[in-house]
């Protein structure tokens, strides 16, 4: 029941034994709590609830973690203990630092682009006649994998030579031309070919942008807008002095929600430069260093470096969560 | 696929072409092979049995066997292992996996592996040796591979004096395509020496063409054709015994013959005369996919691109790949006409169990009655096993490798970057090729893959 199943049947059975077995683990649970009552029983009773959930975490998420943490201090093969030379190698090793620096450029550039093109968009087609249509046009690369994005783009940027009889395919090299210029190869020159990559996810997020904070600015109270346009403000002081600081909680979810996710960004860089050229980025670097290159131990440390830049991103995004839902 | 079906680098490179979307040359892949699997039962009826009824009755015993290859190819295998069954009444249980690499690293580790594994790199098994769950191969298959392969084979699976894993198919990397016609039309003719290879290089030149066709590109595997180069050259402006030393690190990475093989290798892919027909300058070689780098001689954009025998399979379907047809390949020639180094690569069998049915099963696969029966029902498959009958390859790229893989005078040499530490063979030799082909000098280059190497 265990092994790997080859035919469909085989995996139809795995999958019903797996629910029976979800049913049972249920029925136990709920059979214990039953035999629990009163004020004290509740409690019980919640706890019970609870343990599958926290023994699924503690063995899927927390014991993970906490080994990746340990073999991050470990040399290649994972056999000897060298203390924080994988995390000396991160901030001093050439390449390295490259990655660091890339890493930089898209936590810096993506939140911030794409939350201001989500909120100006948000803003003008707001009430327009055009405005679902508008907005269905930019949330659609929302619903495209990255890895999709990726090879959209990688057409985007296609390179052919100036030569002969040779056409460009790839719209950016085309419009060059057009305009009298020679062909580049985009995704070679660095730092020019991160910033492309980077494009990509903006490309991507602002749709999300624009739906989170549209549905903010749809929030904030008629009454408030009428006592604005009462007094005559115009539309810049509008925007400055009523909608952006009644979106402002928002904004800051959506700020960091997309920093998370870039941190994390691995499937447009491995699509598009596999990290060559100068491109890579943390998340790609763990798995190139974890799976190509077979160095265990420099993989953990950057996977463990990623999970510490997150967590203050996280921190502050559950406190401003929870400080705009007391208020 | 093809001929070398689940190298890293192949297996990096499909996941790549998938992801960049160019599912149509995969489509092409292996197209024909579904119609050489079927109604050949005749051919693969009547083998000799005894040399699998002296392991005892095995009749209704199960043998596992869990590889790389999936459809389309995976069905020459199965049909292979039919005489067999109906000799012994065993049942073999094939299952093909694409995440086989990590996969079978984790059975074994977990205590799950299955009988036997279809392992295409030497350092893979001895990873799996390392686990201490792998058995050594029985001596019936011992014996079989002392009489039908070359005995550098056995040397790359042997591991502190026990030897694991029978190689089962093998492939040639040492190949020029070529445009048959066009060198008909313009009078060229097939080098046999690399002098002659760069003189009618120039020749190219000089009829105001780009003699080669060039691309590296291959998701995060981008630089391994580069290895590929660097590899035959090493064998050829060094010697084969240069090219052990170097491999197992005897001598450094940045030793002076392998710079001078860098350099005879940048005479070509770093040489603006030369490179990059249709595509570019050298810079371009970097973006441009592996698989499409080739079809610019169709193109008649470029004469010339060394490549793996596996490349027929990217050709349009339609395209004859024959010494008359459209396209073919040529021997990349040795530093003069009598020496003749063929790089390659190939697979291994491993075995995690010793029942009597997985030894007969092993047994089989060794031999020669295997590789001819596996070559009639296949097309894109050779093998470097002496047994084999040549007459039994069933399309001209096979013959051609089949004849280079079991001339007596050539030198097989396996791919050295599948024995190299996965730090170096599957990554700074990758990328530091990259780089240098987009502008890094030789010397760093070559410093830098050795400082990579493991301590």
């Amino acid at each position: 029941m265990f092994n790997t199943a080859s035919t469909t049947p085989e995996k139809i059975l795995q999958m019903l034994a797996a629910l029976l077995l979800f049913a049972a683990v249920m029925g136990v649970i709920l059979f214990i709590a039953g035999r629990f009552g009163g004020k004290r029983g509740d409690k019980v009773v919640a706890y019970l609830y609870l343990l599958p959930a926290v023994l699924m975490l503690a063995v899927g998420l927390v014991y993970p973690g906490l080994r990746t943490i340990y073999q991050s201090f470990f040399d290649a093969a994972g056999n000897a203990f060298i203390g924080f030379d994988n995390y000396h190698t991160i901030f001093t090793d050439k390449d390295q630092l490259t990655v660091l620096r890339n890493t930089v450029f898209w936590v810096v550039v993506t939140p911030f682009v794409a939350t201001a093109i989500g909120l100006v968009y948000a803003i003008l087609v707001d009430k327009s006649r055009f405005e679902s249509f508008a907005k269905a046009l930019i949330f659609l690369p929302m619903s495209i994998s990255f890895v999709a994005a990726g090879v959209i783009w990688k057409f985007v940027y296609e390179y052919r030579p100036d030569q002969g009889n040779v056409k460009q395919i790839g719209l950016v090299n085309q419009v060059i031309v057009w305009l009298g210029g020679k062909p580049i190869q985009l995704l070679i020159e660095s730092p020019l070919n991160s910033f492309l990559l980077i494009i990509v996810m903006i490309w991507i997020q602002a749709g999300f942008a624009m739906t989170i904070l549209s549905a903010a600015i749809k929030a904030i109270p008629d009454d408030i807008i009428e006592a604005a346009r009462l007094d005559g403000v115009n539309a810049w002081s509008m925007f400055r002095k009523i909608t952006l600081p009644s979106v402002q909680p928002t904004v800051v979810v959506v700020l960091t929600t997309i920093g998370i996710g870039t941190l994390k960004v691995f499937d447009i860089v491995r699509t598009m430069t596999g990290g060559n050229f100068d491109t890579s980025v943390v998340a790609n670097e763990f798995y190139r260093q974890t799976f190509n290159a077979d160095n265990q131990g420099l993989g953990a440390a950057l996977a463990v470096l990623l999970f510490v830049l997150v967590i203050p991103i996280v921190i502050y995004n559950i406190r401003s969560l929870r400080r705009s839902e007391a208020s | 696929m093809f001929g070398q079906p689940t190298s890293p680098r192949f297996r990096a490179a499909l996941a790549g072409t998938l992801s960049a979307g160019l599912v149509l040359g995969l489509a092409a892949c292996g197209g024909d092979d579904s119609d050489s699997g079927s109604g050949t039962d005749a051919s693969a009826a009547a083998i000799d049995c005894a040399p699998y009824t002296k392991f005892g009755d095995i009749k209704g015993k199960t043998v596992t066997i869990y590889t790389g290859i999936v459809t389309p190819e995976d069905t020459p295998h199965i049909e292979s292992y039919k005489p067999f069954e109906q000799c012994t009444g065993a049942t073999i249980k094939y299952e093909g996996d694409k995440s086989f690499e990590t996969q079978v690293l984790v059975r074994a580790r977990a205590g799950n592996p299955p009988d036997l594994a279809i392992v295409p790199q030497p350092g893979l098994v001895k990873q799996l040796v390392s686990t201490g769950k792998a058995v050594a191969a029985p001596q019936e298959v011992s014996d079989n591979v002392d009489k039908f392969w070359d005995k550098a084979w056995k040397a790359y699976t042997t591991i502190d004096g026990k030897f694991y894993g029978a190689p089962l198919g093998a492939s040639v990397k040492s190949l020029v395509w070529y445009s048959p016609s066009e060198f008909k039309d313009k009078g060229y003719t097939v080098p046999t020496t690399l002098d002659e290879l760069k003189a009618l290089s120039d020749k190219i030149v000089a009829d105001g063409g780009k003699p080669w066709c060039a691309g590296i590109a291959s998701g995060d595997a981008t630089g391994w054709p580069v290895t590929d180069w660097v590899e035959d050259f090493v064998l050829r402006t060094a010697s084969p015994e240069v090219y052990d030393k170097w491999v197992n690190h005897e001598i450094p990475f940045n030793a002076p013959e392998i710079q001078a093989a860098f350099d005879a290798v940048g005479g070509y892919l770093k040489n603006d005369a030369y490179v990059n027909g249709g595509l570019g300058d050298v810079k371009s070689i970097a973006t441009t996919t592996f698989q499409d780098a080739g079809l610019k001689i169709l193109e008649g954009q470029c004469s010339l691109h060394r490549q793996a025998s596996f490349y027929a399979a990217n050709f349009e379907k339609g395209t004859k790949v024959a010494e008359d047809g459209d396209v073919f390949a040529f021997y990349l020639p040795g530093k003069d006409a009598n020496t003749k180094p063929v790089l390659g690569a190939g697979e291994f069998v491993v075995a995690f169990a010793d029942r009597p049915e997985v030894k007969a099963f092993q047994t089989y696969l060794s031999s020669d009655v295997w590789a001819n029966t596996k070559a009639k029902l296949s097309s894109g498959w050779v093998t470097a096993n002496k047994g084999l009958d040549q007459a039994n390859l069933t399309n001209p790229i096979d013959k051609l490798a089949g004849g280079i893989l079991l001339d007596p005078n050539a030198t097989f040499r396996f791919d050295g970057s599948d024995m190299m530490p996965a730090a170096v063979g599957s990554d700074a030799f990758w990328k530091q090729s990259t780089a240098w082909i987009t502008g890094q000098d030789t010397k760093t280059t070559v410093d830098n893959i050795e400082k990579a190497w493991p301590k």
